[in-house]
This record gives structure tokens, sequence and C-alpha cells, in this order.
């Protein structure tokens, strides 16, 4: 074995040629005399031996074996090669066995900084990274009709009509809106999550059914025949993934629809991530609230038309009306359109928290390798003295090199190994975590291409946390290595930059969840205007053909009101048409007689809500002026109306607005009149200062959107008891009216106010666990490079304490090198969390992103940390008995 | 007579278990022992030549002929040694089982 070596070291490339070369000539001059003995001609002779060797000429046998003698050692140095690998891993695992204590802190610390950085990765790959799951996905765009004050509005079926017929940068638009029909049938009723599209919406998107036929345009004629779209899902879920499903019909709201089609498995309707039943819109144009803005629109752009041209193509026509297409006096569409693509519709309001996420993860992947660095660096000086050997020995620096990389590589597979796993459990619990308005949420996993990530990470990691270490190591001189001295002073100024850079980004981080922890705090002092404590609400839906008409809905829902203030443990209860704070709000134009808008000022929207007489007594909105809504508005009396406070006084400064009247929704609708004045409730969100609203009496409520009377409310129960012991008991008095009626999104008011701080709480939580990590690992950088220090300097400390230096002069001593490393990375730390905070910013609420007080707390915290990080070293040093540390070295 | 495919290693190795030979040696040698009757190719031989030396199963050394001419001469390795005799064994009970069915008489 070793001669081969040797051997094949001495051998490059022309050796081998010239020994085969040697051979073929010797060969041929044997075989030539012994021909010539034989009695032939010496010309013939060689040509002969030529011959015979298969050649037709000299050169070309010799090519011949040259060719296949090169390509023998080829595959000899790729062996040698393999096995040396093979060596040198051996080697690596054992010098990891022999140190198991920090081989294991060092596989915990990484696998923890791939794990988390690969289920980060995971989680924001598919709204950051990858595109929407259709085909050509970059030209779906979505088309708001533009306003004043907001940047989208959903778009009227006028619009739609007028932009589809004479748009020309689309291959296919669609509108749809919300869906939520009850299944009836053989199981039990179930509450499906749906959309209503026009024809196209599945061409838009890309994707056909998977089994039946797409909508057509005669599925969307008014008053057509029923028909429903079901997802892969719900077909497998309810109809046993039975190929006879299509053209059957099934009960829908206690409708017949026939289904028409089944969408592909793995196809995602970003749009309504839950969906799972479409049918056609079916849109009549003849209703008075036709032109109202409340369906949204997609489109398909032709190939070679961007976003923005079709935006300009789209605001152009917008600007000239023509006479085809009629107007309603109050459409939205004059003030022109906006084109978004859709993947930035979609993604834009969590990009800034994922970034964020995104950000802090690689942060402590950072601090990790960091750590793990001075591990090794640690390692290596005591190491020195091996190496110093091996290099006397005549192993050149690159061979050792290659050993100190080939161990880190080694350590960081490990470590990578260990991550996936970490990852799985990661990605758990951040879809355990993740705010409900995390799109694409089912696209989230550990796939190929986050293991792919793991991989490249782990080489880069293992190529970074090896590479100053084998530097450091081979630097030194290999005669003072074999000397076994200790005093290292280069790998020691390394060693304690790195410490400094592992506190500053520790304090990155730490700053960032001090601005989110006390963004958060800040939310919650938010009074929401009104009283969330002991609060149950849930949303009672009507369905089915027994309450088809207004007046039989209206009868259902005050016998169920009833029923449930007659529960013992209910204090009053109220229904209501929304809830603050529970999604998607629903604003309409307000109209005042007293100053009246121009039908497009749309300045004037304000939150409506239909509500039961004890609405404001229940949740504890105090009545600030007039009085609040009770038994005499009926029906068929005049209609009442209230006014929330800084409404009532924008609208009306310096005047009492009692008296003064109003219209909601279209501009031709009834009078009503305003009979109070209540106190302001934070509607759509804890941090948006909207808090314009109108409260009208349900049973006078007209609805400005189609069906007149709301299908849906949500109850409220204001109790005595702990509110969740009566869920069972409000859910039987709502059945004993009508057992078909479908209950929906039980949750206590707390627990909605909760809800809609989600996605900074998600934050908050991630960058709170990134941050305790960072600063454990910052501490234990600190305590390592201390304590090592501790331990090279017991001899300078032992001739320190014998010359008379006291325990606490030895304690400031060493505590005195780990605060100015500290101090060093706090500084570094504060400026760059001043400039990282930047990424954060939206998510702040009601705290600066320099906020003098948070910089303060954090600071503090990390010196604590850094101070008991720094005594255990210390009162180690204070402790060397100079009598030993004398006889030491 | 052609080689079959294989045999011609093993005729090899079995060459040098009589001692070091080059390779002209090797195939004269060969062609005598078989009464000419086992035609080996020169540039095949010296191809298998190198091939066993790569496995480990033949060793090399330069040295000087009897015509003081320098050649290549080739010697078993004692993983060689083992392999012939492996391979002697397989071919023989290879070479018997043809034999005995190819003998067989035919009926009638």
């Amino acid at each position: 074995m070793l001669r081969r070596i040797f051997r094949r070291l001495l051998r490059t490339s022309s050796h081998v040629h010239a020994d085969v070369d040697d051979e073929l000539a010797s060969f041929l001059d044997s075989r030539t005399d012994a021909l010539i003995a034989s009695g032939m001609a010496p010309a013939d002779a060689r040509a002969e031996a030529i011959r015979r060797l298969g050649g037709a000429s000299l050169t070309a046998a010799r090519q011949q074996l040259h060719q296949s003698a090169t390509q023998r050692e080829k595959h000899m140095r790729l062996r040698e090669g393999l096995h040396q690998l093979r060596q040198d891993v051996r080697f690596a695992l054992r010098q990891l066995a022999k140190a198991p204590g920090l081989t294991a802190v060092g596989v915990f610390t990484l696998a923890l900084g791939i794990g988390a950085s690969t289920a980060i990765f995971s989680a924001v790959k598919p709204v950051l990274f990858e595109p929407l799951p259709y085909p050509a996905a970059d030209r779906v765009v979505m088309v708001w009709d533009e306003n004043i004050n907001f940047a989208g509005r959903e778009v009227s079926y006028g619009s739609f009509l007028e932009s589809t017929e004479r748009g020309r940068s689309f291959v296919a638009t669609a509108v749809m809106r919300s869906w939520q029909p009850t299944m009836t049938g053989p199981a039990e009723p179930e509450r499906l999550d749906g959309q209503m599209v026009s024809a196209s919406y599945f061409r838009v998107l890309g994707v056909p059914p998977a089994l039946g036929r797409d909508f057509e345009a005669i599925d969307d004629r008014v008053n057509g025949p029923q028909v429903v779209m079901l997802s892969h899902g719900l077909w497998q879920r309810r109809f046993a993934a039975d190929l006879s499903i299509i053209g059957r019909p099934i009960t829908l709201d206690g409708d017949s629809y026939t289904v028409i089609g089944v969408m592909p498995r793995d196809f995602e309707d970003v749009l309504l991530p839950a969906a799972d039943a479409w049918t056609s819109l079916q849109y009549d144009m003849t209703l008075p609230q036709a032109w109202g803005s409340h369906l949204r629109m997609v489109g398909r752009l032709k190939a070679d038309v961007r976003a923005v041209d079709a935006d300009n193509a789209l605001d152009a026509i917008a600007r000239n009306p023509i006479a085809e297409f009629p107007r309603a006096k109050w459409a939205l569409q004059r003030k022109g359109v906006s084109v978004v693509p859709l993947q930035d519709e979609i993604t834009r309001g969590v990009k800034p928290a994922l970034r964020a996420v995104l950000g802090a993860v690689a942060l402590v992947l950072i601090i990790a390798c960091v750590n793990v660095v001075n591990l090794l660096l640690a390692r290596g000086a005591q190491r020195r003295g091996e190496f110093a050997m091996r290099t006397a020995f005549g192993a050149g620096r690159g061979r050792i090199v290659r050993q100190l990389l080939t161990e880190s590589a080694v350590l960081a597979t490990l470590s990578g190994v260990l991550g996936i796993v970490v990852a799985r459990f990661g990605v758990a619990a951040l879809i355990a975590l993740s705010p409900p308005g995390l799109p694409r949420i089912h696209a989230i996993g550990v796939d190929t291409s986050a293991f792919l990530f793991a991989l490249g990470l782990t080489s880069l990691v293992g190529l970074g946390i090896g590479l100053i270490p084998a530097v450091q190591a081979t630097r030194s001189d290999p005669q003072r290595g074999l000397q076994q001295s200790s005093r290292g002073t280069a790998s020691g100024i390394t060693r304690n930059s790195l410490v400094v850079v592992e506190v500053a980004l520790a304090l990155v981080l730490l700053v960032g969840s001090g601005l989110l922890l006390r963004s958060l705090q800040r939310l919650f002092r938010v009074d929401a205007g009104f009283d969330a404590g002991s609060l149950i609400t849930m949303q009672v839906q009507t369905a089915g053909p027994k309450l088809s008409n207004a007046s039989a809905t209206l009868q259902f829902f005050a016998g169920a009101l009833d029923a449930v203030q007659r529960v013992p443990g209910v204090q009053t209860a109220a229904l209501t048409s929304q809830l603050p704070l529970s999604g998607k709000p629903d604003r309409y134009p307000v109209h005042f007689e007293s100053a009246p808008t121009p039908a497009t000022d749309f300045e004037s929207m304000a939150f409506a809500y239909g509500v039961t007489a004890d609405y404001l007594t229940t949740m504890r909105i105090p009545l600030r002026s007039g009085r609040r809504l009770d038994a005499r508005d009926r029906r068929d009396a005049p209609i009442a109306v209230l006014l929330s406070e800084s409404y009532a006084k924008r609208r009306f400064p310096g005047v009492s607005p009692i008296g003064q009247r109003l219209r909601v929704g279209s501009n031709d609708g009834p009078w009503m009149t305003i009979v109070g004045v209540v106190g302001d409730v934070r509607q759509a969100s804890l941090a948006l200062d909207q808090t314009d609203a109108v409260y009208i009496p349900s049973e006078q409520w007209r609805n400005a959107r189609s069906g007149g009377t709301a299908r849906a409310m949500s109850l409220v129960v204001r109790s005595t008891a702990d509110p969740a012991t009566l869920v069972p008991a409000i859910k039987s008095a709502i059945w004993s009216v009508d057992r078909d009626q479908p209950i929906m999104r039980v949750a206590t008011m707390e627990g909605l106010l909760e809800a809609s701080a989600a996605e900074r709480r998600f934050v908050l939580v991630v960058f709170e666990a990134f941050a305790l990590v960072a600063l454990m690992l910052a501490a234990a950088g600190i305590y390592g490079v201390l304590s090592g220090s501790v331990t090279e300097r017991t001899r300078e400390i032992g001739i320190r304490t014998a010359l008379g230096a006291s325990r606490a002069t030895i304690l400031a001593l060493v505590i005195r090198k780990g605060m100015v490393l500290t101090m060093l990375g706090v500084v570094i730390g504060i400026a760059g969390a001043v400039a990282a905070s930047q990424a954060i910013v939206t998510l702040l609420f009601g705290v600066e992103r320099v906020d003098a007080l948070t910089y303060a707390g954090v600071v503090g915290l990390l010196v604590i940390v850094a101070g008991i990080a720094c005594w255990i070293p210390a009162s180690r040093a204070a402790r060397v008995d100079p009598t030993v540390a004398l006889r030491a070295d | 007579m052609a080689l079959l495919k294989g045999t011609l290693d093993v005729l090899v190795l079995k060459t040098l278990s009589w001692g070091p030979k080059h390779a002209y040696e090797i195939a004269s040698w060969l062609d005598g022992r078989s009464d000419g009757r086992l035609t080996v190719e020169d540039a095949a031989l010296i191809q298998a030549l190198h091939r066993l030396e790569e496995r480990g199963l033949l060793g090399a050394d330069w040295a000087q002929t009897e015509k003081s001419r320098r050649a290549r001469y080739y010697r078993l390795t004692s993983a060689g040694r083992a392999h012939l005799k492996a391979e002697t064994e397989r071919l023989t009970d290879y070479v018997d089982a043809l034999t005995t069915v190819l003998t067989t008489r035919t009926a009638g």
C-alpha cells in the first residue's frame, strides 16, 4: 500500500506514457528477434511484430495502450482520493469523539441554528420566494376600483363588465364574492366555505378541473341552472371520491345544485384558501344594489402586457365613459382602477413580518456559528502541539487545513442531520403559532427545497466554521507549538472579536423583541371602546327554504335572542350584523342631509351595524348624548340611527347631531334620524384609529347589499359566570327555536382581541425565542473565552497572587476583560439595532424605533447576563492557588 | 482458436506461477504450451498485464533480460496466487460440466 502511494506520487502522466513506451519497445524487440531467429528477414520481422501488436503502425498501437494506461491511472487517483477522504473523515470522527462535550455542544448549537433557519425558510418560502401555484402566475392580477381614501375598493359588476368588454389587456377576467352554503343530505349538515364566481374564474387562475367541466358563459346567466364545482378535499371527504358524482345533484342551502366538476388535488385557491365549493355568480344587474362595490376582480394578462400597462389602459377607459356602458351615478369606476399582481396582493400584508422573522433567524444562525468557531478555536489552541508534531513529520499546511475543514464539515453534517429534525418540529410549531391571515399556509412544509436549503446551509456552515480555526492553527510557528507554549495571542484576538460580534448580534435581536413587546403592551392598553371581559360571541346563520323570506328570518332571530336571554347566567344578549375586530369589516358610504357630499366622495365611509336594542348595553359602549335604541324602534317606526362620538363631532362641529338625518349605502334610500351618540369603538383592529360607525336597529336594517335582510348575525352575550361554560346552554337555546340553523365561530371577545394582534404576537414570539437563544449563546461565548483565558493565564494569576494581589483584584481583572468585550459589543450592537429596526417598523405600534427605554432595558439585561457569565471564570481565577499554579507548566 | 472471454487473465497468472516473466516471454510461453492453438493478441496481453497489476494480482519491476535488454518483469503477488487457485477451480469445473453435456450421446 505504502509503495503504491509513493509510486503514485512519483508517477505523473508523462511517466506513465514513458513506462508503456519502454515496455512496448522491449516487447517489439523480443518479438522481432524471435521472428528473425525463425528465419524471417529483419525488415519483415519488424513489420510482422508491429502487425501482431494489433496496430497498423507502431504509433496506433502505442496510442491505444496509452489511452487505457492513462484511464487506469485516473481510476487509481480517484480511488486514492476517496481513500484519503475516508481516512480524513474517520480521523475527524475520532477527534470529535475524543472531545464529546465540545462535540455535543457544537452539534447542538449548530443544529439549532440550521434547524431554525430551515424551519423559517420553509414557512416563508411560499410567500416570499415562490410564485403562486398557477401557470404563468405572474400574469394573474387583481383589479381594484380606485378611491380617494383607500388604495383599493372592490369593484361593482358594472365596472367589471365595462372593463372586460372594453379592455384589451386580458386573456380572461372574472369577479367573485364569498359564499357560505350549508350542505345538507344524508350526513349531518355542514357549512362550506366557497365562492360565487363568474364563468372565467378558473381560466384566469389557469387551472382546469380534474374531473367534469369548467364553468361556461351559459352557467352565468341570471336565473340559470344551479351548478357547483367541488374541491378535491370535499369530494373525497363527503363523496368518497365517487367518479359518478358529476351531473348528480347535491343540496346546498335547501336548493338543488348540479355538480359539474371537481378541482385537482393540488389546486390552491389563494383568494380563499378554505374554499370547498364554487358556484356561478349569475349576477342580476337589474337589482338596485347592482352598482355596489362588493366584488373582487381578477384577470389574466396577455403575454406581452405588463400590469402597469393594463392599469393605464383601464384608467383611460374609466375616464372616458361611453353611452354603450351607462354607469350609476355613484359608480366608483370613473376614478380609475389599480391593477396589482395577485402575488403582491396576497402577500403584501405579511411580507414585513416574514422578512423580519427571516432576518432574525439569520442572526441566530450567525451567532450559533460564531459560538462554534469560538469553541473550535479554543480547542485549536489546545491542539497546537498536535499540529506542530504533524508539521514536523512533513504534513503540509494544506494537508492540515484540509484535515481541520474535514472536521468542521463532519461536525456541520451531524448538525445538519439533527437540524432537519429540529426543522420538522419547528415547522409544526410555526404552523400552530401562525397568525390566521398567513397566506398559503397549506404550502408550508419541510420539502425537497427545504432539504436542499438545509444542505446548502450545512456546507456553508461547515466551511465557515472550519476556515478561521484552520488558518489560525497553521499560522502559528511549529517551533513554538512544540514547546507547548500557552500564550497564543493571535487566536486570542480572534476569539475576543468573535465574542464582540456575538454580543452585538444578540443585542440587535433583543432590541427587536423588546420593541415588539412594548408595541404589544401598548396595543393591549388601547381602549377598544367596549368591555371585552366575560363576553361571548358566536355567529348564527340562517339557511334553508324555511327561512327564505325576510320576516321568517327576523322572527327566527327574535325568537332565538329571546331564548338566549332566558338562559340562566346570561346577563344581557344582543344580535349584531357585524362584530368589531372580527375580520372583514362592513363599510358603507354615508350621506348626511345637512352637508350633502357628492355621490363619489367616499371619504364618509363608515362601519354600519345592524343591532338589536341591547347591543350597546351588552357591549358596554357608553352613551354620550341622546338615547339608546329600544323597543320603540320597530320595523314600521321611523328609522333611528346612532352615531359614534368622534364621527359626530367631525360631521357636526359645535352642534348637536340629534335629529339630523342621514342615508346609508346608496343615496336614494330612506332617511334615518340620528337619535343618539355613543362612544368610539376600534372596529377593524386595535392598531387602526378608524372608529366612524353608525348603528341601525336590526329590524329596520335595509341592507344596502343584496338579500335585504341579513342572513347571518353575530350573537353577543354578557354572562355573569365564566362565559365558556354557557356555550352549550346558549346553543341549545337557539336550537330550541330551529334546530337546523348552524352556529359558528364561537369565541370570547377577549379571544377576538387577542386574535386581532395575532400577527404581531407571532413575530414577537419568534423574536423572543430567538433573542433568548442569542442571549444564551452570547453568554456562553463570553464564558468560554474568559474561562479559556483564565486557564491559559493560570500561571500569571498565580504569580500575581503570590506577589500579594487580593482576591478582589483578580476578580476585577477577569471581569473587566469580559465587560470590555461586552461593552464593545453593546456599542456596535446599538448601532446595528438602530439600523435593523427599520425592518420591523411596520410592526411597531405606539413606540418609536429608537425607544430609549427599550434600549436601556435590553442593554441592562445583556450586561447582567454577561456579568454572570464573567463571574464564574473570575471566581475560579480568584481561587487559584499560587503554589499549584506556579508548578502547573 | 480465439480465447474465451475472461480466460486470458487466468492463463497469464498460470504462466507466471512458474516464476517472473516479461511480456514477450509470457506470449511465447503460452504459444508454446498450447502448441499454437491459443491465439493471444499481443495488445490484449499487455493490457491484461497492466489490468492485473492494477488489481494488485501482479507486481512488476524493470530488469535486464538474458540478452541484456531492459524489460518489465511481472510476478505473482500472494493475492494473485490466491486468485489463480480460485479461478482454476472455477474454470476446470466449468469445462468439466461443459464436456459432460457436450459429449452425451444422443439416443439413436
